[in-house]
């Protein structure tokens, strides 16, 4: 449904001045998709590491197993204490010694800022941007979790990990609300050079489990 | 609908205003060191992927096939944004659109909207619109946070702050930001920090934001906004009401084409393989942001420069700023000098067309800003070609002219000496007279408007004889 | 091959040295070289300033002189950009466009035409290149004057610093925003300066006589010579300055 206001006619008039502006022999416009879909890397999973690394953020590579053990080691070395995380983090990722609050019923603004952290999954990772990617999908939850905690540690299964942007476009829905996460928030703002740490989590960490 | 708000008022035309520029030599400093460090960073971005010339190629074709059929495409946009419970609001020109935006903040009943940068807010003047119906804009983005608070005007389209180093920018802080501490050192990650405790509050509380959009996908009404600070994610994210204002070029048609525009963007822009954030939402997802999203399709101006068959290749950009970081000439007048949101070289060919006006001096002078060197061209991810255009639309400023200044009756004057080789050479005989103004074999000082040239440097002084006449004698 | 020179009407008018050299060099490699006395200018100018007019009658006139030659040689990367970017758009008929495709710049003519990269020249300086914007970016001539330069018996070849950056000419550019114009061309003579170099060589006349003098007035001690003079200096006649 078009909004009801009284400029209804800008709409018509736009259009009209579009048509009139292309004139009655469109062009016809052939897409080149010869860019390279996939680019070989031997191993994705290792990329993906180096490449969160360049943006200052943490890395760890572990064994699925070990998964548990590596959450509580990190979250025991910033000291931690009020975690955040989707209702739906699974159960072995919630370490002891901290205080999880889940996001059912949902968490207030004053809430999520309160929290030391926040405890995610995610739905795709990008290897040669460093890149990962929050669909709001299973232990993810909604955008704000992971957005206004300071720190926010990410766990990425193997399988999640493609090589390339288009190879992960292929993968996710964009419908879904999704964030593109490449790093702690950043500037470059102060004579183009790149600072990290705004608005975002100042702290990204990231665990690759496989 | 021709553009309104694009220029401001009152800047002389671009010779002028560049001259002030110059003199400015903390201005160039700054302007030097961030474009130079830019551009190298740039160039190894890019060189990292193989394929980036067949990227750079589909990206002008796919811009290329949204204009050949943009009605279409918005069209379709408009019926999956409103399918999935967001509301389309159509625009002609700035005007209309601030009424729209004010309206909108209205009944939502703030006094208040933060906002995350977009040149089409900019563009149309948006705060000033909105101080006017007593609502305070908040710009959240730090270089537009510096150039609000230092009550200045944006310089460059990506980081409107560069003509401010950091000794500059604490200076600000500490004069605007109550919260700044008297302790402030320069250091970046010092400011980037204060920028965080003074809007913070501000996020956890807006009810309203506005933002722009880098991309808006037509087939399943999604949008997308790119940026680095998270102060994106804030206002996509926590107030109820989303106002997103997009110029009508900004659709593409599916959701595949942005596997192009998210690498060329990135690396073309702040020369890095992805930015911090991307954010992608469709209409309003219930438990999640906000719960009420309108969507602002802004012409003013675009369906003009469509018009135009070779001007309207200005139409693919991206908003990048590689043609600005790449300009010789930006690099040294900075921004200001080109007085619109638009500078630089996608300025000197967009905001005339904007506008419509070819026959105001200040709009006629922009074309003209510029050697002609190409290093646009070269970087533009989108394949702009910003000469061609220049060159263009230097015609049409010409044309609106209509052929009567002294510059036209000098140039019909050398064609009519030009399509002839006897007046030609005539004409280099004439010249030849010239040597006896020349003093070891230079001359120094010309008469207007040849003095424009010799303000600064030598002529040579004209051979005994032309090489014509050589050929006559030796090979004739 | 029947090879007609272009010799742009700025060269032809005050840089009679360079046109000459490229004959000579040409002559020299073997070619037969044609100057149709016709010729006059190729309508940059008066195309780049918004005079589409003009420069497409000019535009006309350079195909219908150049129409019958295997090549068309110019001394001046920024005239060749023009016949080949633009005169194709100007020109009204299609069949005239022979010309426009037989266009070559000198260096391009050298290396990829008649193969070349040593012409057996002499020149015992030490010498900076500047690419200028169009032979660089418009026409991409790369990196064949330096490959031609490099073959120079007693050449010094020094690298200029910021090479790629415009020197401010821009046709009325230097004109019409002086200030700008003269802002490039200072920190261009700076870097020149910095290579201690005692000849800037280019592939045009345009962007030398600005960067020249612009020297000249600062008394630098640089002098610009065109890449053609280079070329065409051997040790039996060596390249002399022009009286
Ligand atoms: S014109 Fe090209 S290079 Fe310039 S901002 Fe737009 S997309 Fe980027």
């Amino acid at each position: 449904m078009v909004d009801p206001d009284p400029h209804a006619s800008a709409r018509s008039e736009v259009l009209g001045r579009i048509r009139a502006a292309i004139g009655p022999d469109r062009p016809r416009v052939q897409i080149p998709r010869d860019y390279d879909v996939r680019r070989e890397h031997g191993n994705v999973v290792e990329l993906l590491a180096r490449r969160i690394a360049d943006y200052r953020a943490v890395v760890r590579r572990v064994a699925a197993a070990d998964l548990p053990d590596a959450i509580g080691t990190l979250l025991a070395r910033r000291q931690v204490r009020i975690m955040l995380g989707p209702a739906d983090l699974p159960e072995e990722w919630r370490a002891p010694d901290v205080e999880w609050h889940l996001d059912d019923p949902p968490l207030t603004v004053e809430q999520l800022d309160r929290a030391d952290g926040v405890l995610t999954g995610c739905a795709v990772a990008i290897a040669e941007t460093g890149t990962i990617v929050l669909d709001a999908g299973a232990a993810q939850g909604r955008r704000a979790l992971t957005l206004v905690p300071d720190y926010h540690l990410c766990v990425v299964r193997a399988d999640q990990v493609v090589g390339s942007v288009p190879e992960a476009l292929a993968r996710l829905d964009p419908v879904r609300p999704l964030t593109f996460v490449s790093g702690p928030s950043a500037t470059s703002d102060i004579e183009l050079d790149r600072v990290e740490g705004v608005h975002g989590p100042r702290t990204l960490e990231v665990l690759v489990a496989s | 609908m021709a553009g309104t708000g694009v220029t401001w008022l009152g800047t002389p035309a671009f010779p002028r205003a560049a001259r002030g520029a110059l003199a400015d030599t903390q201005l160039r400093r700054n302007l030097r060191k961030a474009t130079h460090t830019i551009r190298d960073k740039r160039a190894a971005a890019v060189a990292e992927l193989a394929d980036w010339e067949r990227l750079r190629r589909a990206g002008a074709a796919i811009k290329d096939s949204v204009l050949a059929n943009l009605d279409v495409h918005l069209e379709r946009l408009e019926a999956a944004v409103t399918a999935r419970g967001g509301v389309v609001h159509w625009a002609r020109d700035a005007d209309e659109a601030n009424a729209i935006i004010l309206r909108l903040v209205r009944a939502a009943g703030a006094d208040e909207v933060v906002k995350v940068k977009s040149m089409a807010t900019a563009e149309i003047g948006l705060n000033e619109a909105l101080a006017e119906g007593g609502v305070r804009a908040v710009e959240t983005d730090l270089a537009e946070l510096i150039v609000q608070l230092g009550r200045d005007r944006p310089s460059h389209i990506l980081v409107p702050a560069i003509h401010r180093n950091r000794a500059e920018i604490r200076e600000i802080f500490r004069r605007e930001m109550p919260s700044a501490s008297p302790g402030l050192t320069d250091d970046p990650r010092e400011l980037a920090d204060a920028a965080r405790h003074h809007l913070r509050l501000k996020f956890l509380s807006a009810r309203v934001a506005v933002s722009g959009a880098n991309f808006a996908v037509a087939d399943t009404g999604s949008v997308v906004v790119v940026e680095s600070e998270g102060n994106g994610r804030m206002c996509l994210t926590l107030p109820e009401t989303l106002i997103t204002v997009m110029g009508i070029e900004k659709v593409v048609p599916t959701w595949r084409d942005l596997e192009v525009f998210l690498q060329l963007l990135p690396r073309s822009s702040t020369a890095e393989r992805m930015n911090p954030y991307t954010s992608v939402w469709t209409g309003v997802t219930p438990g999640d942001g906000p719960r009420q999203f309108h969507l602002v399709l802004l012409d003013n101006g675009r369906t003009d420069t469509l018009a135009d068959e070779v001007g309207r290749q200005a139409l693919r950009c991206i908003r990048c700023s590689a043609c600005l970081n790449s300009c010789p000439v930006y690099e040294r007048t900075g921004g200001q000098a080109y007085g619109s949101v638009y500078p630089g070289p996608i300025g000197a060919i967009l905001t005339p067309q904007l506008l419509g006006d070819l026959s105001h001096p200040q709009p006629a002078s922009l074309p003209y800003a510029s050697s002609l060197c190409g290093a646009c061209f070269e970087v533009c991810p989108v394949r702009i070609d910003i000469p061609r255009v220049l060159v263009h639309l230097r015609s049409r400023v010409v044309d609106a002219r209509g052929g009567r200044s002294p510059e036209a009756a000098a140039m019909a004057a050398l064609a009519w000496i030009m399509r002839d080789p006897g007046r030609f050479e005539a004409a280099q005989r004439a010249g030849s007279l010239a040597r006896l103004l020349a003093r070891q074999g230079r001359i120094s000082r010309l008469p207007w408007p040849g003095s424009r040239w010799t303000s600064a440097r030598d002529v040579p002084a004209p051979p005994r004889e032309s090489f014509r006449a050589w050929w006559r004698r030796n090979r004739g | 091959m029947r090879v007609a020179l272009f010799a742009t009407c700025l060269t032809d008018t005050l840089f009679p040295g360079t046109a000459i050299a490229a004959t000579r060099l040409l002559e020299r490699l073997g070619c037969r070289v044609e100057f149709p006395l016709d010729q006059t200018c190729c309508g940059q100018m008066h195309l780049n300033t918004g005079y589409r007019e003009h420069a497409a009658d000019l535009a006309e006139r350079y195909a219908a002189i150049f129409a019958g030659y295997d090549a068309v040689v110019a001394p001046s990367g920024s005239c060749v950009a023009m016949v080949r970017e633009f005169h194709q758009d100007l020109v009204a008929s299609p069949s005239r466009n022979g010309a426009v495709r037989h266009t070559y710049e000198l260096s391009e003519f050298l290396v990829d035409v008649l193969g070349v990269t040593d012409v057996g020249a002499y020149f015992p300086h030490r010498v900076t290149y500047h690419p200028t914007c169009h032979s660089l970016r418009a026409i991409g001539v790369g990196d064949r004057p330096l490959r031609l330069l490099s073959s120079v018996r007693g050449l010094d070849l020094v690298a200029l610093p910021e090479a790629e950056t415009c020197c401010g000419f821009g046709g009325t550019f230097a004109v019409k925003n002086a200030d700008v114009s003269t802002a490039m061309l200072a920190d261009k003579m700076r870097c020149v300066a910095e290579t201690g170099a005692e000849v800037l060589t280019a592939g045009d006349n345009s962007c030398l006589m600005h960067i020249g003098g612009g020297l000249s007035r600062l008394r630098v001690g640089v002098r610009t010579v065109h890449l053609a003079e280079i070329l065409a200096s051997t040790e039996e006649e060596p390249w002399r300055a022009p009286a």
